[in-house]
């Protein structure tokens, strides 16, 4: 035992004196395990990030609230037996609350219809275009998923009479009214003037593509009583118990039926819909990524073990006497395949920590750089990459040490 | 240390049996070719004597030194090391024969480049587990016994060819093994530092290690207390030195 470890010791030794002695060489070497990490890292931190991104914005959908809505939130190819479903509507939503108050036991809350469109927003000079205005009821406010910064949202009887108030998305507050809090100023949606009452807390953006934070909540009824102003309506359910989502849903699809008194055999003319249906549709996209990934990855630690190969085996080439010396001397086998064992694995570490290093510094750039990208550097990523590097040094340094402790000590000696 | 004339004492009584080999012969295989470089040896070395192999070029005098220092088996006849049949050794217990039993010094010193004297000193103990603070103990004391105790830093390319031998020595005896073996020391060594290698080699004698020198040179042969003659892998003749 402590011989081994004597031989482990020396091993290191010859290895870093070896990396030292031929160290430009050693440099280009590492370069590949080097680029090979920084692939795998890159690879990991970005996969991680589209995991991450796309769950947050998931969070923002609401965990526990079901959408109630003409089109399902996947590829359909019978367009056609979609177009024809009737519009969903405020009476819906009043009908169907009725429904849940008369079910004993309900799985679901409450029904709220928002209605959605894109518009634009002025206030004194400023003009902000694409911003989401969603119209909605004072029920709102219980399936909202973010807090309310600044203010109140509006409340049930502001909501009915119409009043003109609405509540921003911080970005539309941020960009409107740079200088000062929004609260009780003015903003002007359509030609018609709305006060502020409260801003939304910061959200993000939804899986990159828009930004939740870039949106109005408005009364619906205020909406709907200025010309001009046609939009979507779909219902949001609030669902009890989020545990038991899948049977909420099988009672909301019920409940959707008797308001709309469709007859058994018949075709749902709705569709209900949750994040999950996101999730199903992003685990192959998800899964392309990381196939790729790993291909690109796999071919760049290949090149990289390669070069770590040949490297060794040159490595044990020029130093056939020395190791028919150090088999004179009483080196075992396993003390010969150690040593370049370690010499290789020695390279390939040190590629690997560059890498990382590299990759983390890369990582860091780009978070100051572009905030809004979900970078997650992790630690399990990093014991990934040295558990690589290490396993590319076995790997390709085997065949050469292998080589190397086989060597006849009376050949060795006479190699020249 | 006169490298003029080396003091010469009588031979020391002779100890237990070390090597006995009989009936060895090695052959080896050039393509269709074989070459027999030993054809049938016997032969029996005592603790305590010190032995010159001599013989022309290719005689298998090198073939005899790896066979008796275990880093090469015969291709039939038998070796005894201490007793023990060698032929029937796995790879690692010749290697611990070569680490424990065996100090082997060669005609190109084979020091490794980058390690100092010190270092260089010390790998056998590395190999046999010896920790670092008795190991660097241990391999000083070897230096000093070779002259070297002001050298121990010095790099192989640092020193001169008569200094690298000595480190060389101090490398083959620093772990205390039954034999000494010295393929043609002075082969690479001008006439002068080649007689003060001899000379050490005498005072190693009268320390009582055993030594068996491999020389085509017949001054060098002199030093030693008994004479082996090879020829064409056949031993010639066999005994004390005139
Ligand atoms: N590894 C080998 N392969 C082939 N022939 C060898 C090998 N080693 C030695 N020989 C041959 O064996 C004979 C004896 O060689 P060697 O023992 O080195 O002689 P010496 O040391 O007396 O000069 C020579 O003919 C040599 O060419
Ligand atoms: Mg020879």
């Amino acid at each position: 035992m402590a011989r081994l470890f004597q031989e482990l010791v020396e091993s290191v030794r010859i290895a870093f004196g070896q990396i030292r002695a031929n160290g430009l060489r050693s440099v280009l070497t590492a370069l590949g395990v080097i680029i090979g990490i920084v692939a795998v890292t890159l690879m990991g931190t970005a996969i991680n990030g589209i995991d991450i991104g796309f769950n947050r914005s998931l969070a923002m959908l609401g965990e526990d609230v079901l959408y109630v809505q003409r089109w399902p939130w996947r590829r359909v190819e019978d367009w056609w037996s979609y177009v024809n479903r009737p519009a969903l509507e405020v009476e819906t939503a009043e009908r169907l609350n009725r429904v849940i108050e008369a079910t004993p036991g309900s799985l679901l809350e409450v029904a709220v219809p928002v209605a959605t469109r894109g518009t634009s927003v002025r206030a004194g000079e400023l003009r902000l275009a694409g911003v989401m205005l969603f119209g909605t009821t004072g029920d709102y406010a219980r399936i909202v998923t973010t807090d309310v910064a600044e203010g109140r949202m509006f409340n049930a009887v502001e909501a009915s009479v119409g009043r003109p108030v609405c509540v921003l998305g911080s970005a539309v507050a941020e960009n409107l009214f740079p200088s000062g809090s929004a609260l009780d100023q003015q903003v002007q949606i359509r030609g018609e003037l709305y006060t502020v009452i409260g801003v939304l807390a910061k959200q993000g953006e939804f899986l990159g593509l828009f930004s939740f934070d870039n949106q109005i909540v408005a009364p619906l009824n205020t909406m709907r009583r200025q010309t001009g102003i046609r939009a979507n309506l779909d219902l949001r359910v609030k669902v009890r118990d989020k545990t038991r989502l899948a049977a909420a849903e099988e009672e909301l699809i019920g409940a959707m039926r008797r308001v709309r008194g469709q007859l058994p055999g018949e075709r749902d003319n709705f569709s209900v819909n949750q994040q999950q249906a996101f999730k199903e549709q992003l685990d192959p996209v998800k899964a392309g990524i990381a196939l790729a990934g790993l291909f690109i990855t796999g071919l760049s630690l290949f090149v990289g073990a390669i070069g770590i190969m040949n490297i060794t085996f040159v490595s044990v080439k020029e130093r056939t006497k020395e190791i028919g010396t150090r088999k004179a001397l009483g080196a075992r086998r396993r003390t010969i395949l150690l040593q370049f064992l370690i010499e290789a694995v020695s390279i390939c570490l040190i590629g690997g920590l560059v890498g990382l290093g590299v990759t983390l510094a890369a990582s860091l750039v780009l978070a100051t750089l572009l905030p809004a990208l979900p970078i997650a550097f992790s630690p399990g990523l990093m014991a990934v990459s040295v558990l690589v590097s290490i396993l590319t040094g076995v790997v390709s340094g085997f065949a050469p040490a292998w080589g190397a402790s086989r060597l006849d000590p009376v050949v060795a000696l006479r190699y020249e | 240390m006169s490298a003029a004339a080396p003091a010469r004492r009588p031979a020391r009584a002779p100890g237990d049996l070390v090597i006995r080999i009989e009936g060895v012969t090695k052959l080896y295989r050039m393509g269709a070719e074989t070459i027999h470089a030993l054809r049938g040896v016997n032969l029996k070395i005592r603790r305590n004597e010190y032995l010159a192999v001599m013989g022309p070029s290719g005689s298998g005098k090198s073939t005899l030194m790896n066979m008796l220092g275990c880093l090469d088996t015969p291709s039939a006849g038998r070796y005894d090391f201490n007793g023990k049949d060698v032929a029937r050794m796995v790879d690692d217990e010749l290697a611990e024969i070569r680490n424990r039993e065996i100090g082997f010094v060669f005609q190109t010193f084979n020091l490794l480049p980058r390690s100092d004297a010190l270092h260089n000193v010390e790998l056998p103990l590395v190999y046999a587990g010896v920790r670092p603070a008795a190991r660097r103990e241990r391999a000083l004391g070897a230096l000093r016994n070779v002259g070297l105790g002001d050298r121990i830093h010095h790099k192989p390319n640092e020193m001169s060819g008569g200094q690298r031998q000595r480190v060389a020595i101090a490398r083959a005896l620093v772990n205390h093994p039954s034999i000494l073996l010295a393929d043609e020391p002075t082969g690479n060594l001008d006439s002068r530092t080649g007689e003060e290698i001899m000379a050490l080699f005498e005072d190693l004698y009268e320390q009582g290690h055993t030594i068996i020198v491999v020389t085509h040179e017949e001054n060098i042969a002199r030093h030693a207390r008994r004479v082996v003659r090879l020829r064409d892998g056949l031993i010639e003749s066999d005994g004390p030195v005139a």
